[in-house]
């Protein structure tokens, strides 16, 4: 027997690519890139076990293998599937995959309060970019929304449980980042809800990666709440030395002139926290919440935003601006609550693009023009 | 403060030893069923922070696997708890009479305890004896072919009892 | 009158106890069993083409050959007594009355399977049979069949009883794994697979009750003999639990020759539908699997006589078949309203999610508050083509099939009355006190005369 390391070919949507041997589709599709790539709202790399619930990044496989070409019957998670040799899968190719991915759109919203107006997440959110992408257009749910008791978690973090979508990365963050996990899923089915049954607070050095990894504002950042929209703040990539054990102490902090308003993880293109050294760069929450004075940072420079997204709105000139109007964002639903940005804040002034302005924005950087 | 009796905890013992070393968690379904029995018929969450301790798991998993099934009550109940099915093929027997008549029996709505304390009207899905429907649980034991005189002596029955 | 296997003691007075189980004839499958090659029983099972009962009736003998076997890590028989799909409670009639039956079975399974310690998972609800369990493993255990060394054969079995907590879901077999270590009852991600990875990540095998029941005939009376009962590739003996509007709810075991009709008229079986009402519709094997108008039920779409099996219960596919699924027949005569049982159903299904996947956690809601609306005179006409997305977007899409479970009871409901649903939106106040009836049926010839 050869001790080389065999690869394994998988084909997605006509591009080939040789991918190691336990690799699933949607990490080969990550590999390929670009359109090929599936949405993954549930799966996060760097968290074990995750994956599988969502439903949003279904595939077809034409072809399960070389050896046992006959298609899979049924559309499958790519998060959890692994390729194999001669695999031929089909996502953006596919006629059955848009219209299931739509239908988990449908249901992924279906209680979703669409309360974009008034959420931290706006600009930031994956179910934004969801519905962007792969869902359709209005609603066609005529019954009351499901609510939740709003429940008080600790200090620094705010659990909003109608905006979530059950995705478990929390959970498995407080399983594998802290020592007691004091919050998980309660009730089931349709009551099904993240909670710690007795409104602990969640009080553990690593918690506030829970807010990183929720792909939705269901846990939010309560020292950022409301204080500023994301799109606001200028995001500047730093770094300290920090001495939690097992804190990276790399950060991306999102300021407005030297004020630092909030401070994260760095993302990767796919949303998740960014790798260092092939480590998860997770960060502690004295850097998160406590360190909000820019002169404890090193401040290295503008983020790079990669990931198409709000976000990216009058910050990256290359980035494909979303057409449709809020209305058809927010499924024929009228905006009560959404203002002209223009008439409250001197930031964001159109034809002002914060990528052209060295170091972090500030107001005089518009009143200039 | 909350402590199960010594039979209780040789029962407990005597489950934890039907797995293997260190799955004890795989006792905590077993557990709680004990608990709501010795407790007052349902978990408060100083019940489940014992059962919790007594398993060496945390709190949450307690409470998360409490809320998950339907048979582990999270509120107090009735000293007697009338769970009457409501799926198909109890329905094609007439299970929905059944329900307004206890309603109208006990003055209750379902999911409500009467006054005294008495009893409590749940209903519920499918408990597997679809054949002889209608029916409902009652305690550990099942009462089927319901009719209104057979509820009524089931009402009879349980006030003199407690008496 | 057909062949028992399972039941043909269940009249003898005191079956329930092991000293007239034994002296009927009880254990000797073990006997036979300790004195085989464990491979050899797998053989024997493979021959007999026992299919699971459980409801996908996946051959056994197939499933067990697939049991991976590391050194040093134990193997597990697990057995499935979640009984929880509606129309089913035959799992129950084994245990409460003939006991012993499933403990032998489960003890020539776990040998064959190298299974030193097996755990029966009954419903919650199920308490009193839980003892009565109890009480037969203890009367096994002091007679050497369970414990250490039994039978002198150096092989040791445990067996122990562990009783679930209310979730049909646990029936699915990766959550009942889950719920088995103490978590709550969300079912696996698959592969891997339970004979790869199951209770605690060991190889595991989940039977249903029924299926490790027939493991005793299959071992007393030979493979190659269990397989000539019944037609095809449905072998052996069915239990089917009948209920409805029936005559004679109950358990019936059949050799799987005859046919729908004659199980539901005649007087061995379910003695027809009471007060001379006309047979509507049926779902026949468990609530799970699609409905059939009396038509299709009694004959399939090419005009031949529908039999009790496997085979041909699905003649036709969904279009015009339905499945065997568990075995729990429902029968629904002519005054029954068709929304309103797929109602309740739906809403089923939405009580029983685990609400781990979109689909299902959003999607069964969906359904069941728009088959309410239709049911009480709120719907529209566009709320049937909804229903029918809805379903269809469920379906396949989901972590475990309780997905599809939950959408084909409403997929068949539309296709074969649809007809119903439109009456209900056209006729908003009529619908509360009348019923459709059987105006289905162009042609009455095909119901049946009862
Ligand atoms: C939602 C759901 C519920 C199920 N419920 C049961 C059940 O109550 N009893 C059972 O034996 N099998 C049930 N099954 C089937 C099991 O997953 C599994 O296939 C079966 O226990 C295998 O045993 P068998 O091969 O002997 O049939 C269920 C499956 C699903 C998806
Ligand atoms: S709170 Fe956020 S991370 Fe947690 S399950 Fe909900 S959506 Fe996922
Ligand atoms: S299909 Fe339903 S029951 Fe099955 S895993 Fe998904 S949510 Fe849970
Ligand atoms: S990302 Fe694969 S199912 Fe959620
Ligand atoms: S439907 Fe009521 S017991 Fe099955």
């Amino acid at each position: 027997m050869s001790e080389e390391i065999k690869t394994m070919k998988v084909t997605i949507d006509n591009i080939t690519i040789d991918v190691a041997p336990g690799t699933t589709i949607l990490q080969a599709a990550r590999q390929i890139g670009g359109d090929v790539t599936p949405p993954a709202m549930c799966y996060y790399s760097k968290l074990e076990g995750s994956g599988g619930k969502c439903r949003t990044c279904l595939v077809e496989v034409a072809a399960g293998s070389t050896a046992d070409p006959r298609p899979m019957p049924k559309l499958v998670a790519s998060c959890r599937t692994g390729v194999m040799d001669g695999m031929i899968v089909k996502n953006m190719t596919s006629e059955k995959v848009p219209e299931a991915r739509a239908g988990v759109v449908e249901f992924l919203l279906l209680n979703h309060p669409l309360d974009c107006p008034i959420c931290d997440q706006a600009g930031e959110c994956h179910l934004q970019d969801l519905g962007y992408d792969h869902g359709k257009e209005g609603t066609r749910y005529q019954f009351a929304r499901r609510t939740f008791k709003k429940e008080d978690i600790g200090p620094f973090i705010q659990l909003h449980m109608t905006r979530c979508i059950l995705c478990y990365r929390c959970t498995y963050v407080a399983n594998q980042l802290t020592d007691n996990r004091v919050h998980g899923v309660v009730d089931r089915g349709d009551h099904a809800a993240i909670s710690t049954y007795i409104s602990k607070a969640i009080d553990n050095e690593f918690s506030g990666n829970m807010i990183d990894v929720c792909p939705v504002g269901a846990l939010t950042d309560k020292t950022f709440r409301f204080k500023n929209r994301v799109w606001f703040t200028k995001p500047v990539d730093a770094h300290r030395n920090c001495k939690t054990p097992g804190c990276c102490g790399k950060t991306t902090l999102w300021m407005r002139g030297s004020e630092v308003f909030r401070v994260t993880a760095r993302k990767d293109t796919w949303g998740e926290v960014q790798s260092f050294d092939g480590k998860p760069g997770w960060i502690c929450n004295t850097c998160r919440f406590e360190t909000k004075n820019a002169e404890s940072w090193t401040i290295e420079g503008l983020t790079t935003i990669s990931r198409h997204s709000v976000i990216g709105v009058n910050k990256y000139k290359t980035l494909d601006m979303p057409k449709e109007t809020t209305k058809a964002v927010m499924n024929g639903v009228e905006p009560k609550l959404l203002m002209d940005i223009h008439n409250i804040s001197e930031v964001n002034k159109p034809g002002v693009h914060l990528s052209d302005i060295k170091g972090p924005a500030h107001s005089t950087n518009f009143k200039k023009q | 403060m909350i402590q199960f009796n010594e039979t209780t905890i040789l029962k407990v013992n005597e489950i934890i030893a039907r797995y293997p070393e260190g799955k004890q968690k795989s006792a905590l379904l077993p557990v709680l069923h004990l608990a709501q029995v010795e407790f007052g018929g349902w978990l408060a969450v100083p019940v489940m922070d014992y059962v919790a301790q007594l398993l060496q798991i945390e709190p949450i998993e307690v409470y998360e696997v409490a809320s998950f099934y339907s048979m582990y009550n999270l509120k107090p109940v009735g000293k007697y708890v009338f769970e009457v099915c409501q799926t198909g093929p109890c329905m094609l027997n007439g299970s929905d009479n059944i329900i307004d008549y206890i309603k109208s029996t006990l003055n209750i709505n379902v999911g409500e305890t009467t006054t005294d304390g008495m009893f409590t009207l749940k209903t519920v899905e499918c408990l597997g004896a679809c054949g002889y429907a209608p029916m409902m649980q009652l305690g550990k034991t099942y009462r089927e072919h319901l009719t209104k005189e057979k509820v009524d002596s089931i009402i009879e029955t349980c006030r003199s009892k407690a008496n | 009158m057909g062949r028992k296997l399972l039941l043909d003691k269940i009249n003898v007075e005191g079956i329930r106890h092991y000293d007239v189980y034994r002296k009927e004839g009880g254990y000797r499958s073990v006997e036979k069993a300790l004195k085989m090659q464990p491979n050899d029983i797998v053989e024997e099972v493979k021959k007999s083409g026992l299919r699971g009962r459980g409801g996908a009736g996946f051959p056994t003998g197939m499933k067990w050959s697939f049991l991976a076997k590391p050194d040093g890590v134990p193997r597990y028989l697990v057995c499935n007594a979640d009984e929880s799909e509606p129309g089913t409670f035959k799992d129950r009639f084994l245990m409460e009355f003939i006991p012993h039956i499933l403990i032998e079975g489960m003890i020539v399974a776990s040998f064959a399977l190298g299974s030193n310690t097996s755990y029966i998972y009954i419903r919650g609800e199920y308490d009193w049979i839980t003892d009565i369990l109890e009480q037969a493993i203890k009367e096994a255990n002091d007679n050497g069949w369970l414990g250490k060394n039994i039978q002198g054969s150096g092989f040791d079995c445990q067996m122990y009883v562990q009783r679930g907590a209310g979730a049909y879901i646990c029936g699915e077999e990766t959550a009942l794994i889950e719920s088995l270590e103490g978590k709550r009852g969300n079912p696996r991600i698959k592969p891997p697979f339970p004979a790869i990875k199951g209770l605690w990540d060991c190889p595991t095998v989940v039977n249903n009750v029924e299926t490790l029941a027939a493991v005793v005939p299959i071992l007393n009376e030979g493979g190659d003999a269990y397989a000539k009962i019944g037609v095809g590739r449905s072998t052996g003996t069915k239990l089917i639990s009948a209920c409805g509007n029936i005559n004679k709810p109950g358990i019936y075991e059949i050799d799987m020759t005859i046919s729908v009709e004659e199980f539901i008229y005649s007087d061995e079986y379910c003695g027809g539908i009471p007060n001379g009402k006309k047979l509507k519709a049926c779902i026949p094997g468990g609530s799970s699997v699609p409905i059939l108008p009396a038509n299709l039920l009694l004959t399939t779409a090419k005009g031949e006589k529908r039999l009790m099996n496997y085979e041909s219960l699905s003649d036709g596919g969904f279009a015009t078949g339905s499945m065997m699924g568990s075995g729990g027949f429902i029968v629904l005569d002519e005054d029954q309203c068709i929304v309103k049982h797929t109602y309740t159903l739906a809403r089923f299904y939405r009580h029983e999610s685990c609400g781990q996947c979109s689909p299902c956690r959003e999607g069964t809601g969906w359904m069941e508050k728009i088959l309410l609306a239709i049911e009480s005179g709120k719907g529209k006409m566009s709320d049937i083509d909804l229903l029918w997305d809805i379903q269809r977007k469920i379906e396949g899409n989901t972590i475990c099939p309780l997905g599809d479970a939950a959408a084909w009871p409403v997929a068949a409901a539309i296709r074969h009355f649809r007809d119903e649903f439109e009456w209900h939106v056209n006729n908003p106040e009529k619908c509360l006190t009348e019923n459709f009836g059987l105006r289905h049926y162009a042609d009455p010839v095909y119901v049946a005369e009862s």
